[in-house]
């Protein structure tokens, strides 16, 4: 790690002008993500390098280039110019982790049209505030997903079209409904990309909160430059990397750090749309010679639970850096990982709302175990007093995380939703939600939110939405939901309920309850554990329990 | 409960299995088909195809034996009901 500058050295003279001369990008002038990622990279000379393998489940492999992506891109965003979609227009990506996911993500930026990518396990429920909230004209989707937007279509007023990019007869199609099948669409080699600009929208990511419904975070296409810069410095990608992203693109970690930040870099990346299993996972390691990996603590714990004995049947010698993300990574996974890959998984801090990474370690500082890192140059970070909202000056002592709003990447509003916005500033600062305390060496040690949203395998679940969907199962009467300490997931959801007169628990009823859950939210909001009650409790006490 | 056959076992499972996990019609699921490494089904909600397997055969599974590679297959979903059936 020598050759790596110092800490010190990268944030003296620190500009976000070193990302936007790097990307040639001049100040007022146009920046479209989509362009950066694919047409940008063929310029340079790359047409023909891998920008991604995919791996699916079955054996199903696919390659695509840089010239490959540039092409997919410019034509999804001609297909959905020809049904009328036009800059600042939502449109969801609704699909697994296959190839059309990540592609349309390019085709959607580069028509001006704003990405809404949602994680495809979402239930009909989940999926339909998002939709309602962004008034979202477009969903591109999977025939195995199609069930759920039909359900919720016809109270849907503005959506307009549902494109399934897979198995669906053209005889089964509904109204409103249509195919696209990109490897029988011919390539459109010239794309009028739309003149974006710093400010235009870009993408928007839905995130949990402890009350009222999921809140839109609306980015805008600036955000590259926190995300290249980022990428660089955090993730170290260079030329001849294989870089493996373990999130979904329907988190935002699948996206500023599964497509913007490796593709704006010209950087090979791979793709594994299928379970997890620890066998599959270093058997993709070693079948790729992946360089760079970032994943998240459950994940990672859930590969120490699998033991070591497997880690030695696979070559993973060309791990040479390794990060994580999603909650705070317990210091025994950073020394197991130190142990059997022979490097540390370093911890990255950052939210759907920073766009990028804000606290971290990073190749050339000094990890300390358990730390979240320091800031990233260029972030003013500190944590403040809960009740003053000043600065705590002292090391080690507890407070609020918070940073000086003004980086690229920060959200720019909430969608539809400009109060919630404003109340994440005070005196000045951008609360983060989460608390922490910071050491002599301006290391963050991690403690905890500051709210009662779950943390679940590094997915926020918001207890009010988990409470609402129980109330709509016929035998739930009242419900309260909190959080429950989980070895892998760090939290897991449990729920309390009443029944209404009529009902008797049963560990069939708690079972039906558990799946009504996850068809309706998702598997992540799942109670994992229910209680049956007489009477609720105060939620201070059940978080005692 | 009553005493099952063993192919009674994997119907009773694979018939849970198709109703809760699969959305689309189209898809084939035997008794073979990889269910986890598929994403078919995912880590959290093979929590709740353990509480219906500790309901239905009233078992116990201890949690380090309720692995991703345990609950692959209905098959190997059976195999490790088995060893827990008095």
């Amino acid at each position: 790690m020598t050759d790596h500058p110092t800490y010190d050295e990268l944030s003296r003279n620190f500009s976000w002008s070193i990302a936007e001369q790097e990307l040639e990008y001049k100040p007022g002038g146009r920046i479209n993500i989509g362009w950066y990622c694919s047409d940008r990279i063929c310029l340079k000379g790359a047409p023909d390098k891998i920008a991604l393998y995919y791996e699916g489940f079955g054996g199903v492999e696919k390659k695509y280039t840089f010239n490959d992506i540039r092409l997919a891109g410019n034509t999804i965003g001609s297909f959905l110019r020809g049904l009328g979609i036009n800059d600042g227009d939502r449109v969801c990506l609704f699909m697994d982790r296959i190839p059309e996911l990540y592609l349309s993500f390019l085709g959607i930026l580069k028509i001006g049209a704003i990405v809404q990518p949602l994680f495809s396990a979402f239930g009909d429920e989940s999926l339909f505030v998002r939709l309602e909230n962004a008034g979202t004209r477009a969903v591109i989707t999977q025939k195995k997903h199609l069930s759920k937007v039909r359900k919720i279509r016809a109270q849907l007023p503005d959506l307009e079209y549902v494109i399934i990019v897979d198995g669906v007869k053209a005889s089964d199609l509904e109204k409103g409904e249509v195919l696209f099948n990109l490897e029988k669409s011919e390539p459109v080699e010239n794309l009028d990309v739309h003149p974006t600009t710093a400010e235009s929208p870009s993408v928007l990511h839905y995130t949990s909160g402890t009350t009222g419904q999921p809140k839109g975070v609306k980015h805008v296409h600036y955000s590259l430059i926190s995300q290249y810069l980022t990428t660089k410095w955090v993730l170290d990608l260079r030329d001849g990397d294989i870089y493996w992203c373990t999130a979904d693109p329907g988190w935002v970690t699948g996206t500023s750090y599964g497509i913007i930040g490796p593709w704006s870099l010209g950087i090979t990346q791979c793709v594994l749309d299928s379970g997890f299993s620890a066998q599959t996972w270093y058997r993709f390691i070693e079948k790729h010679r992946v360089t760079v990996w970032y994943s998240a603590p459950t994940a990672i714990r859930s590969l120490m639970k699998a033991g070591d004995e497997i880690v030695k049947s696979f070559d993973l010698s060309s791990l040479r850096h390794l990060a994580s993300v999603g909650e705070p990574l317990n210091s025994e996974a950073v020394i197991w990982s130190e142990r059997v890959f022979g490097k540390p998984f370093l911890d990255t801090f950052w939210q759907t709302e920073t766009g990028s990474i804000m606290i971290t370690n990073f190749p050339g500082m000094k990890v300390k175990p358990g730390s979240m890192g320091r800031t990233f140059p260029g972030i003013t970070g500190t944590v403040l007093d809960p009740v003053t909202y000043d600065p705590i000056t002292e090391n080690g002592r507890a407070g609020l995380i918070a940073f000086k709003p003004g980086w690229p990447s920060m959200m720019r509003t909430y969608w539809n939703n400009p109060e919630k916005y404003k109340d994440k500033f005070v005196n000045g600062w951008y609360l983060s939600g989460d608390r922490a305390s910071i050491d002599n060496e301006d290391y963050y040690w991690f403690i905890g939110r500051d709210d009662d949203v779950i943390n679940t395998g590094g997915h926020l679940v918001s207890p009010f939405e988990v409470e609402s969907a129980l109330l709509e199962h016929p035998a739930v009467g009242e419900s309260a939901v909190t959080s429950k300490p989980d070895e892998i997931n760090m939290e897991v959801v449990k729920a309390f309920i009443t029944l209404k007169p009529g009902f008797t628990q049963s560990p069939d009823l708690e079972l039906d309850i558990m799946n009504f859950i996850r068809k309706k939210l998702s598997p992540l909001a799942m109670p994992q554990a229910v209680e049956f009650m007489d009477k609720l409790p105060n939620i201070s006490t059940l978080e005692n329990d | 409960m009553e005493e099952m056959t063993l192919n009674e076992m994997k119907d009773l499972v694979l018939k849970y299995v198709i109703k809760e996990y699969i959305d689309d019609d189209d898809v084939t699921i035997t008794y073979e088909t990889p269910l986890i490494s598929s994403g078919y089904v995912d880590s959290f909600s093979m929590v709740s195809l353990l509480v219906f397997l500790e309901n239905k055969f009233k078992i116990k599974i201890p949690p380090s034996k309720a692995t991703p590679e345990a609950f692959d297959s209905v098959n190997s979903i059976v195999a490790l009901v088995n060893q827990y059936l008095k």
